[in-house]
């Protein structure tokens, strides 16, 4: 069953202090299946990151349309959802990985990936024990749970990242190069953890640079170039 | 299927107007001022509706209309025009703004909680923290001394106030602490739907995460609504599930927080966003 269709999706940028429109993605069709896991791959600035924020909706599409079949609201556009659906969709269905760690001021490691479960209503001592669980998998140090990750390096920040999200087992994951600065015993690892998520039916949009990384992971992999699939 | 939600506080076409307004009015002012007749238009049809557990962003300048919309929610202002409905008032029926002043002083008490950028405007500076919150049960109809002092103890703990300092006065307290006592007082009578008015602004850094983490904690605890008024994008960032964009008393722009910082639409928002440091 079809999970993902993207059909015509374009999205602009208008700088008004510039006066400039600003042509990222164009006439971008691709279709997903459920527990497929599809790599996208291009040179920086192709416009890859973009298609991913258009399906999270934190950029709003200029042109087409994006079909997600929810769980809880069946075929939904969500270029047109309700600011409401898409934060219910994040919490519950869809989750979002990029480059960067955000958490709150004076959160440890383990509150933050504790933090995505109890806000879906998970009780506390089981939040715990899953976050635990969660850390010791991506092999962060124990001794980095109860302190603030403010200075952890970029690999420890993004196994943090992954930690968080991945507590939560959504149905649809959007990866936007989660492995950018992780060692490779890391990346075997997070590899371990993407194919394990697609085994229990997670559905999975990848960006990767690295194409040895995608071997044996994705089912499908689309070349973006200057902005549209090649 | 659509997703179905009640919301806690509906806002239709609030308007506060300084001036009696003229024709020429809606067409030419001038930032928020009509240059013919004077008038200040500073909340100009205003609509929003803030859902259950949901912490709703009001980012804007100085002068935009933020603080008129909270204030006009507290009573504190009388709106020229508009209609607010709260969902625990008459079950979302009636506007607010119609209600008696006995009425508006009970949901002032009870549904809704206010913390101003100035505690001054929330605290009784020399009486102390526990008869602050008392004062605040008091008003929502309990006698009983010994409840009070318990739930004083209970939110005063949760703002990480030493009950041992509970009969000090807040005059004695620091800034960040008057905010601490100020959001428990907020909170004495659970109600539905909190209002914070800049309230991390002045406060040095350290202190603005302690009031930070406090607000978070306090949303996933009580499961509360929030209104919240900043200046602070980076304030919003972390607090905000959607934002609402103010510029001259309009509401300008609205959507999802992340949304808003990333790919803003309005040429106000974007010259916001791109003055983030």
């Amino acid at each position: 069953m079809e999970i993902l269709s993207i059909q015509n999706l374009g999205k602009d940028f208008y700088l008004h202090n510039a006066g400039k429109q600003i042509h990222s993605c164009q006439n971008i069709s691709l279709d997903l299946q459920e527990g497929e896991f599809v790599g996208i791959v291009g040179l920086s600035g192709a416009g890859k990151s973009t298609i991913l924020k258009c399906i999270n909706r934190t950029y709003l599409a200029t042109r087409g349309h994006i079909y997600y079949n929810s769980k809880a609201f069946g075929r939904i556009d969500l270029t047109e959802a309700s600011e409401r659906e898409i934060l219910y969709l994040r919490k519950n269905e869809i989750g979002y990985v990029s480059q960067f760690l955000r958490v709150m001021p004076r959160t440890t490691a383990k509150e933050h990936v504790m933090n995505a479960l109890t806000e879906s209503g998970v009780a506390e001592q089981e939040a715990k024990e899953r976050a635990e669980e969660m850390l010791a998998y991506f092999r962060l140090p124990s001794n980095l749970w109860d302190i603030y990750p403010n200075t952890f390096s970029g690999g420890e920040c993004l196994r943090l990242n992954l930690a968080g999200t991945m507590v939560k087992e959504p149905r649809f994951m959007l990866l936007d190069e989660p492995t950018a600065s992780l060692d490779n015993k890391t990346k075997i690892l997070v590899k371990d953890m993407l194919i394990r998520l697609k085994e229990r039916g997670a559905s999975i949009i990848g960006i990767f640079h690295d194409l040895e990384f995608m071997e044996g992971l994705c089912d499908k992999v689309f070349n973006i170039s200057e902005g549209t699939i090649v | 299927m659509k997703l179905q939600e009640v919301p806690v506080l509906s806002v239709r076409g609030l308007t506060v107007r300084y001036g009696d307004g003229c024709p020429q009015c809606q067409d030419s002012l001038e930032k928020n001022r009509c240059p013919y007749c004077g008038t200040v238009w500073a909340a100009n049809d205003i609509s929003l509706d803030v859902y259950p557990g949901e912490v709703l962003g009001i980012v804007g300048e100085s002068g935009s209309g933020k603080s008129t919309l909270m204030q006009s929610l507290y009573f504190d202002l009388e709106p020229t025009q508009g209609k607010a409905y709260l969902e625990n008032y008459c079950g979302g029926k009636k506007n607010i703004w119609e209600a008696s002043a006995a009425e508006k002083r009970h949901m002032k008490n009870t549904i809704m909680g206010m913390v101003y950028q100035n505690p001054i405007r929330g605290l009784r500076m020399d009486y102390s923290s526990a008869s602050n919150i008392a004062e605040k049960i008091i008003a929502a109809g309990s006698r009983n001394a010994g409840q009070m002092t318990e739930r004083a103890k209970e939110l005063l703990e949760a703002v990480e106030i030493l009950t041992s300092r509970m009969k000090e006065a807040p005059r004695n307290f620091s800034g960040g602490m008057q905010q601490r006592v100020q959001i428990s007082k907020a909170l004495a009578n659970n109600p539905s739907l909190l209002l914070l008015d800049e309230v991390t602004t002045g406060l040095d850094l350290s202190v603005q995460a302690r009031v930070l983490d406090l607000i978070r904690k306090i949303k996933a605890k009580y499961q509360i609504s929030i209104l919240l008024v900043s200046h602070d994008l980076a304030v919003v960032r972390m607090l905000a599930d959607r934002t609402v964009v103010m510029l001259d008393g309009k509401i300008i722009e609205s959507g999802l927080t992340d949304q808003i910082l990333e790919d803003p639409q309005h040429a106000y928002t974007q010259k916001l966003v791109h003055s983030l440091l």
